[in-house]
């Protein structure tokens, strides 16, 4: 039996992976929720993201000014995956959707690779996040701890842009009745085409927050498109706050299961993921019949 | 009436010459056939024209891709090297171009790191490709399962990069032959380096992943390390490919230990090296890798990996010691930009030591080539690693150990110079017995 610090200290170590499996998850649910795409290219943008921020963290040394312009990068990323492959698909069956998204991440990773090799690229914390901070009952990496305050005004900024705004409110007409919105002198493929680049940016901006921590490789994405979709599915499909809450018990899952066995701690998380399908399809937030 | 009697006369004359020419070259047929051994897997089929072709999987992409991408390059410089009948070919002990006058011919399959995909592609160049020799492999899973189908389908199979003890332990066969230390033999060149540093009576914690390989190194470094008094502080188990180690870290950071071993590979062990060094574990503790990747120092910078002791199948170093050596690590510089690391190392070594037995044998036919390299105790290769030979009962190549450290960024000569050796184990002292290894080789046939 573990003692009650450690135990303590998981807690929190949940609360810090949860927090990181959440942002990683919103970029999927954000795409997934207002425009309906299964985007099975989540785990290469990811990559993408950990990359750009890799490369401009080279060339200028700051951190800060590697995150604006990997951000900036995905933006056209997003846009020109949309405007180009995305946006014809989207009257498409699911499965030809899951098809060229994930025909989309192969592209991705495999050029990628082509240009950087498959060795782990290295990239440092940044200077203000070296170092270990003494909590009183545990010791934990200074930078874990910003990135939990990070994604906390990030996920607040998304949700806010999402469905606090007129924007949320236009894609979801416009999955709805297309048409009709357009008559409305909504320009619907516009509200689309952002919707779609914000979630890209998202995947990319986790990938950036993740870069320092773990190896930088081309498959890095493998493993999170995986663990995107347990959160999402415990979350319930589609919805952000699910996204948010999902990551939570997940990263809690792992972190309290290792304090007992470490090598069960994955094996707990899918067996969650399967009683709640069987309890709650529909996840604990996503609403019955619909994505 | 007579020309009907002469008729009979003659036929049965005929018959019985015609009777005794059948006879006599059946006689003759199977006196041939006798001398010539059966068909088997894909001898002589694969043989029959100007060429042999080997059968390559590796993983390109995947935890393990850094050292299979090294690995193939190996491959790239041995194949050609033999194909060119070159003075290193000739060093090794190889007559003319390729082997017994056979063009190699080769394709790479990616093995993704997944022994499945590894299984999948070797038939594939079995079945369609008519291969000789299969080989390749970065993973301990990869290779149990290429081994259990080269014995399969009687295609002999040069273990790549493996470092579990079942490799040549429960899981041997008689058509797998590995080059590379078992864990058993890391650990054992490795235990007394770490006790004499470090002390007796320390508490270690490790970091295993969770397969064959990983349960092995451990097995085997607790063994070693028992001598000294070392004790298991924790042992966090996770599965291969993971990418946050933070909650199996803060266990070891609270775990009271002096050493952390990390036995995680490959990308894995790039990221938590530099995981346990943002939970400040590397800090309040010496770490220990018993087998290290390739392109760890070069992917986690030298800092991390300073002052860390661990073993390695081959360094480059060791050119000051074999003059093989000397021309393999020159050639490959010079062809691919920087120093081999050691999957590039086993790929040319185990291939190179394949052609000199078909030589040896006379034959591309597995069972006479495995007859070779189990008569290598009374004949040893001439190698990048001095004189080494399989053992017979078991298919392990018996072979030096080298014991390395890592070095600090400002002592570094070169790009390439992460380590120094500080121990050449011999093979001998480190062997598994042979009883206690669990191994039970197939049939020849």
């Amino acid at each position: 039996m573990p003692s009650v610090p450690l135990l303590l200290s998981q807690a929190f170590n949940g609360l810090a992976l949860g927090s990181l499996l959440a942002l990683v998850s919103s970029g999927l649910t954000i795409i997934l929720g207002t425009l309906g795409v299964l985007n099975f290219a989540h785990g290469a943008l990811f990559m993408l993201g950990a990359y750009a921020i890799f490369v401009v963290m080279q060339a200028t040394g700051s951190f800060i000014l590697a995150m604006l312009v990997g951000c900036s990068f995905m933006l056209v990323v997003g846009v020109l995956v949309e405007r180009l492959v995305v946006r014809w698909f989207y009257q498409r069956p699911p499965e030809d959707q899951i098809l060229v998204t994930f025909g989309i991440g192969i592209v991705v990773v495999e050029a990628v690779r082509a240009g950087f090799g498959g060795n782990s690229q290295h990239l440092s914390v940044p200077t203000w996040g070296e170092g270990v901070t003494q909590l009183g009952f545990l010791i934990y990496p200074t930078y874990r701890l910003e990135v939990i305050g990070i994604i906390a005004v990030t996920l607040a900024v998304l949700w806010l842009v999402l469905y606090r705004t007129s924007i949320g409110l236009v894609v979801r007409a416009g999955i709805e009745d297309q048409r009709m919105v357009g008559i409305l002198g909504i320009n619907v493929r516009r509200t689309f085409l952002l919707v779609f680049a914000i979630g890209v940016v998202a995947a990319g901006f986790a990938g950036m927050i993740y870069a320092p921590i773990i190896a930088v490789v081309p498959d890095m994405g493998d493993s999170f498109l995986v663990e995107s979709f347990v959160v999402i599915v415990i979350g319930g499909l589609g919805s952000f706050p699910g996204a948010v809450v999902g990551g939570l018990i997940a990263g809690e899952i792992v972190s309290i299961t290792s304090a007992f066995n470490s090598a069960y701690s994955e094996v707990m998380l899918y067996a969650v993921m399967a009683l709640l399908l069987v309890v709650r399809p529909q996840g604990l937030f996503g609403t019955e019949g619909r994505v | 009436m007579t020309q009907p009697t002469r008729a009979v006369g003659i036929g049965r004359r005929r018959i019985l010459e015609s009777s005794l020419g059948i006879a006599g070259g059946l006689a003759v047929a199977r006196h041939g056939f006798a001398a010539q051994p059966a068909a088997i897997g894909t001898w002589p089929r694969g043989v029959s024209g100007d060429t042999a072709f080997i059968g390559i999987t590796t993983p390109l992409t995947g935890p393990y891709s850094a050292d299979g991408t090294d690995e193939k390059l190996g491959y790239d410089l041995v194949i050609a090297e033999i194909n060119a009948g070159g003075p290193m070919a000739r060093k090794w002990g190889l007559r003319g171009k390729g082997v017994l006058g056979k063009t190699l011919r080769y394709k790479v399959a990616d093995s993704q790191t997944r022994p499945n995909v590894a299984v999948q592609a070797q038939t594939g160049f079995i079945q369609n490709d008519k291969a000789i020799m299969i080989t390749g492999c970065v993973s301990s899973a990869e290779a149990i399962a290429i081994e259990e189908l080269a014995q399969r389908e009687k295609v002999l199979n040069m273990v790549g990069a493996s470092g579990s003890n079942d490799t040549t332990g429960k899981d041997c066969q008689r058509y797998g032959f590995r080059s590379q230390p078992s864990a058993y033999m890391a650990a054992r060149a490795l235990a007394p380096v770490v006790g004499k540093a470090y002390g007796k009576g320390v508490k270690a914690a490790y970091l295993t992943p969770d397969y064959t390989y990983g349960h092995s190194v451990f097995d085997s470094f607790t063994a070693g390390v028992k001598p000294y008094g070392w004790t298991v502080a924790t042992n966090q188990v996770v599965p291969l490919g993971t990418s946050d180690f933070s909650s199996a870290l803060l266990n070891i950071a609270n775990s009271g230990a002096q050493v952390f071993v990390n036995i995680a590979f490959g990308a894995d062990a790039v990221a938590s090296t530099k995981q346990a060094d943002q939970f400040g574990v590397l800090k309040k503790m010496k770490m220990i890798v018993p087998n290290i990747s390739s392109f760890q120092s070069k992917q986690t910078g030298a800092a991390l990996m300073a002052g860390v002791y661990g073993t390695f199948d081959f360094w480059w170093t060791l050119e000051d010691r074999y003059a093989l050596a000397k021309d393999f690590v020159q050639a490959f510089l010079k062809q691919f930009n920087y120093r081999p690391s050691w999957g590039a190392h086993i790929a040319f070594s185990q291939t190179m030591i394949w052609a000199v037995s078909v030589e040896r044998a006379g034959t591309f036919s597995p069972p006479a080539v495995i007859k070779a390299l189990e008569a290598s105790q009374s004949n040893p290769y001439d190698t990048s690693l001095g004189r080494v030979y399989y053992r017979a009962g078991d298919h392990q190549l018996v072979r030096p150990v080298p014991v390395v450290i890592g070095k600090a960024g400002s002592a570094m000569q070169n790009p390439d110079d992460f380590y120094d050796v500080v121990e050449l184990v011999p093979g001998e002292q480190v062997m598994q017995p042979l009883a206690d290894t669990g191994c039970h080789l197939g049939a020849y046939t």
